[in-house]
C-alpha cells in the first residue's frame, strides 16, 4: 500500500477525469451513472435518509480497505445500495441474486460468483 | 450465496447487479427509469463546480452576502438557487491570509453537491482520506501549493449531515473585476481547499 500512498495524488485525477463544462466527467462508466442515480432516486422518495446511504458506504469502503479488496468506489457503492434495499425490504436477496444471474447468462458470460 | 459482506469483484460484476437492482425497483413501481435518468442528467450537466463559483464570486462582490454566507452556508447558497435535497448542510469555511482551510470525508466521499458537483476521483482515493488529516502540508505541497509556516492549516473532516466549502481569499488585482468577470477565476480545487486561486496577470 505504501507505494500506492507515495503516489502525488494530484497526479491520479488526470486518469479519470476529462474536462467538461461543469468541471469534469463525473462517471466512468454508464453503469456508475445508474448506481448514482438510483440511490439518489430513492433517497428523493424518502425511501431512507442519505446519512443511512452514507453510513453504509462508508463501512463498506472501510471493510474494503481494511481487506485490501481491490474493489473500486462504484462496485462498493452497488454494494451498499444492494444492502440497504434489501434492509428496507425494497427487494429480496433471492430476487436479486435470481435476477442478477439471469442478466449474466443472458449476457454468456462467465462470472464465477462462487453460487450453487 | 450472495451473503453480506461478499465484495463486488469486478466491474461487469457491479454493472450487471446494478441492472438488476434497477430491473426489480422499476418492476415493483418503486422508481421509474425516467427518474433515474432525470438524476443522473442533473449531476452530470446542471450540478457543478460553476454554482460554487457563482457563490465565491458574489460572496467576494457583497459583504452582506458575505456575512450571510459564512454565518449560515445552506441558506446563503439556498438565495442564489443552489440547495440539494439530501438534507445536508453546508458550512463555508473562509481562507485567509493567516488560515488555509482544506476539506476531507475521511470516511467516503461527502462533498457539497450542490455547490461542486460530485467529487473528483481523487477525493474519493484512500491515500487523499487517509493522508490530509495526518500530513495536510505534505499532501497540499503535491498538489503543488506550498503554505509558509506562518498560514495555520485547518482539516475539516465532512460528514453526511454538515458538509463543507471553502471560500477562497480573492486574488490580487481583482479587486475591481465585475461580479461575472470574478467567476470564470474560481476553481474547484480552490473551493476544497487544495489550491489558491492565482492573480489572473500572472
Amino acid at each position: 500500500m505504501k507505494g500506492q500512498i507515495d503516489r502525488k495524488i494530484a497526479d491520479a485525477e488526470t486518469t479519470v477525469a476529462l474536462p467538461r463544462q461543469n468541471g469534469e466527467l463525473v462517471f466512468e462508466a454508464p453503469w456508475e451513472a445508474r448506481a448514482f442515480g438510483l440511490a439518489v432516486a430513492l433517497c428523493e422518495k424518502g425511501v431512507y435518509e442519505w446519512r443511512e446511504f452514507s453510513a453504509a458506504l462508508a463501512s463498506r469502503i472501510a471493510a474494503a480497505e481494511k481487506e485490501n479488496d481491490p474493489s473500486d468506489y462504484y462496485a462498493r457503492w452497488v454494494a451498499s445500495l444492494e444492502e440497504l434495499a434489501i434492509e428496507k425490504g425494497l427487494v429480496a436477496r433471492g430476487q436479486l441474486t435470481a435476477r442478477t444471474a439471469r442478466f449474466a447468462s443472458d449476457r454468456h458470460e462467465d462470472h464465477d460468483h462462487g453460487q450453487v | 450465496m450472495n451473503r453480506q459482506g461478499n465484495f463486488v469483484r469486478s466491474e461487469s460484476d457491479a454493472a450487471l447487479r446494478t441492472r438488476a437492482l434497477e430491473s426489480l425497483l422499476v418492476e415493483k413501481g418503486l422508481l421509474t427509469t425516467d427518474t433515474v435518468d432525470k438524476v443522473v442528467e442533473k449531476y452530470e450537466k446542471d450540478v457543478g463546480p460553476l454554482n460554487g463559483a457563482r457563490v465565491v464570486a458574489r460572496a467576494w462582490t457583497d459583504n452582506g452576502y458575505r456575512r450571510r454566507l459564512l454565518e449560515n452556508g445552506t441558506a446563503a447558497i439556498a438565495e442564489l438557487g443552489f440547495a440539494g435535497r439530501e438534507g445536508a448542510e453546508i458550512v463555508v469555511l473562509e481562507n485567509t491570509s493567516t488560515v488555509h482551510n482544506v476539506v476531507v470525508c475521511t470516511l467516503c466521499s461527502c462533498y457539497p453537491w450542490p455547490v461542486l458537483g460530485l467529487p473528483p476521483g481523487w477525493y474519493k482515493s484512500f491515500a487523499y482520506r487517509s493522508r490530509l488529516v495526518r500530513e495536510p502540508r505534505a499532501v497540499l505541497r503535491e498538489f503543488d501549493l506550498h503554505l509558509p509556516e506562518s498560514v495555520e492549516v485547518r482539516v475539516w473532516d465532512s460528514n453526511s449531515d454538515l458538509r463543507y466549502m471553502v471560500l477562497p481569499e480573492q486574488p490580487e488585482g481583482t479587486e475591481d473585476f465585475t461580479e461575472e468577470a470574478l467567476v470564470p477565476l474560481v476553481t474547484r480545487d480552490a473551493m476544497i481547499g487544495v489550491a489558491r486561486i492565482d492573480s489572473p496577470s500572472n
